[in-house]
């Protein structure tokens, strides 16, 4: 294909390559467990850390690395000792996020030119320094999940019953979250924040479709997930069209056909 | 029924109260469970029964009182307690295999990433106690309603329990499969002490040796049979106990009964 011969066409590949692998075993966990809401928030509070990076002139994703850690452990500390309303409390959290963010960028000196590229993602102007701090939460993940895949599984499948044969769960579920907070800043890039939850979860969700067991799960939602970006890229490059959206769209595209034909 | 049942305690409840979302729903439970025992605790849906079960798994906090498991507080001694929840709080469509989820019983004990070929042998033998070896790589979602009791009740098992508590474990399965479930549990009885909870009087009654009421507290008496009393105390009124096809009688005969 002519178009590889361009830098940034390659380097998107390899962001999508990237992205497809966090979110596909990710994405797994936080369909089979149901914490697609969490995770909803803890992506939105990424922006109050995009905010502060712009504010204080650092890197914003150093910015929203910080936040979805902080959401994430704060979240889950609230969902695990108050039983009561914690939906509401997780929404209060990702509204606030994204406040802060929108008040700081609009203190910051300046025109935040690519501000539009982290809500919504520009997968074609990842700058090298980002694809090397993706790279790197990438393998962290990688090797997360590899240690303690039977945790995970455990603690989405049966959390109480996890408790009783002596399980830590409130660590295996706080690290969960963190892992999930890493994945949502190795995909901003690529799909911009307000995308991020569908493609954390279309993949996965499709995958569930169709294999018996997590393992199985997580390997075809990362193929998936190439699949999607990879498709979602071309037709972007292609027609002209923003890239997160397009990934999106091939993404859900897919997500309805296999809805269909399950049905059958 | 053979009574084996020994003198030494293994739980031991002291005036427990506990609350749910600021509401009351244990109220000044007393109960001492013997080796050997099988406790069956009837009560009306609402009346306590599982936050009785979850207090004595340590699950929730009472507000007051003490929970003992032989002579230990819950955290020293979760180990000696199996638990078969409720299948129905389960993801029917979840991605794991009977086995994986009988293995994950050997989880927090287990060294290394792996388990232990001693790990695989006491999922085998679980398996097999239960039934269930020959399904052991079908996913949870493609058994039956009394197959999955099984596969829960082989990874309690697996967690080598000496009690065994056990929430409305033949709620969602037919009558044929609950007698063969509960001559199962009778089966357990021998090795382990067992605690059922059930709103299933008179499934229940004619398998247990020990049988309670609860209704926000505990009406519990040392003997097999129910009391009027007990049974008017916890539901709060009148309550017809016939005994259809029952092998022996929960309630004396009174006047104005009839029995079958």
């Amino acid at each position: 294909m002519d178009i590889l011969q361009f830098d940034f066409m390659r380097n998107a590949l390899v962001v999508g390559l990237l992205v497809s692998i966090a979110c596909g075993m990710i994405g797994t966990y936080v369909v089979v467990k149901r914490i697609v809401f969490i995770s909803g928030g803890i992506s939105h509070t990424a922006y109050g850390g995009i905010g502060l990076g712009y504010y204080l002139g650092f890197n914003p994703m150093l910015g929203a690395t910080a936040f979805t850690i902080a959401a994430a452990l704060g979240m889950g500390l609230i969902q695990q000792r108050s039983r009561q309303r914690d939906d509401t409390v997780i929404g209060v959290i990702w509204a606030v996020g994204m406040a802060l963010g929108i008040v700081m960028v609009k203190l910051s000196p300046g025109y935040a030119a690519d501000l539009m590229s982290y809500l919504f993602g520009s997968i074609l102007t990842v700058p090298v320094s980002d694809i090397i701090l993706i790279l790197l939460l990438d393998l962290l993940i990688i090797s997360i999940v590899f240690k303690y895949f039977e945790e995970f599984k455990a603690i989405a499948f049966d959390e109480e019953f996890a408790r009783v044969s002596g399980l830590k769960t409130e660590y295996y579920n706080l690290l969960l979250l963190v892992l999930v907070a890493l994945t949502v800043v190795v995909m901003i890039r690529a799909v911009g924040i307000i995308l991020v939850i569908a493609l954390l979860t279309i993949p996965a969700a499709i995958a569930g479709e169709f294999c018996k067991g997590l393992k199985s799960m997580m390997i075809l939602s990362v193929f998936l997930g190439i699949v999607f970006t990879t498709i979602g890229l071309y037709l972007s490059y292609l027609f002209d069209l923003p890239s997160g959206a397009t990934i999106i769209l091939v993404a859900a595209a897919g997500y309805f056909l296999t809805l269909l034909l399950s049905r059958q | 029924m053979e009574n084996n049942v020994k003198d030494n305690v293994m739980i031991e409840l002291n005036q427990v109260y506990a609350e749910l979302d600021g509401v009351t729903v244990l109220e000044n439970v007393n109960l001492i469970v013997k080796e050997y025992d099988f406790l069956g605790i009837i009560g009306p849906n609402g009346g306590g029964k599982t936050t009785l079960l979850r207090v004595i798994l340590g699950l929730i906090k009472p507000s007051r009182g003490t929970v003992k498991i032989m002579g230990k507080p819950v955290d020293k001694n979760r180990h000696l307690l199996g638990y078969v929840p409720q299948y129905a709080i389960f993801d029917r469509n979840f991605p794991i295999s009977v086995k994986e989820v009988v293995m994950s019983a050997r989880l927090a004990g287990k060294r290394g990433k792996n388990y232990s070929p001693e790990d695989h042998k006491i999922v085998a033998d679980s398996l097999a106690r239960v039934g269930m070896l020959g399904l052991a790589s079908r996913q949870i979602g493609e058994l039956s309603g009394g197959e999955r009791q099984r596969v829960l009740v082989a990874r309690a098992l697996a967690l080598k329990p000496r009690i065994l508590l056990l929430d409305e474990p033949t709620a969602s399965v037919d009558s044929r499969f609950a007698a063969d479930f509960y001559e199962l549990l009778q089966e357990l009885n021998r090795e382990m002490t067992l605690i059922l909870v059930s709103h299933d009087i008179s499934a229940v009654s004619s398998y247990v040796k020990t049988l309670a009421c609860m209704n926000r507290t505990l009406y519990y008496e040392n003997s097999h049979q129910l009391s009027r009393q007990m049974i008017e105390n916890t539901y709060q009124c009148t309550v017809d106990l016939i005994a259809h096809g029952m092998p022996h009688r929960v309630l004396p005969l009174h006047d104005g009964m009839e029995g079958n």
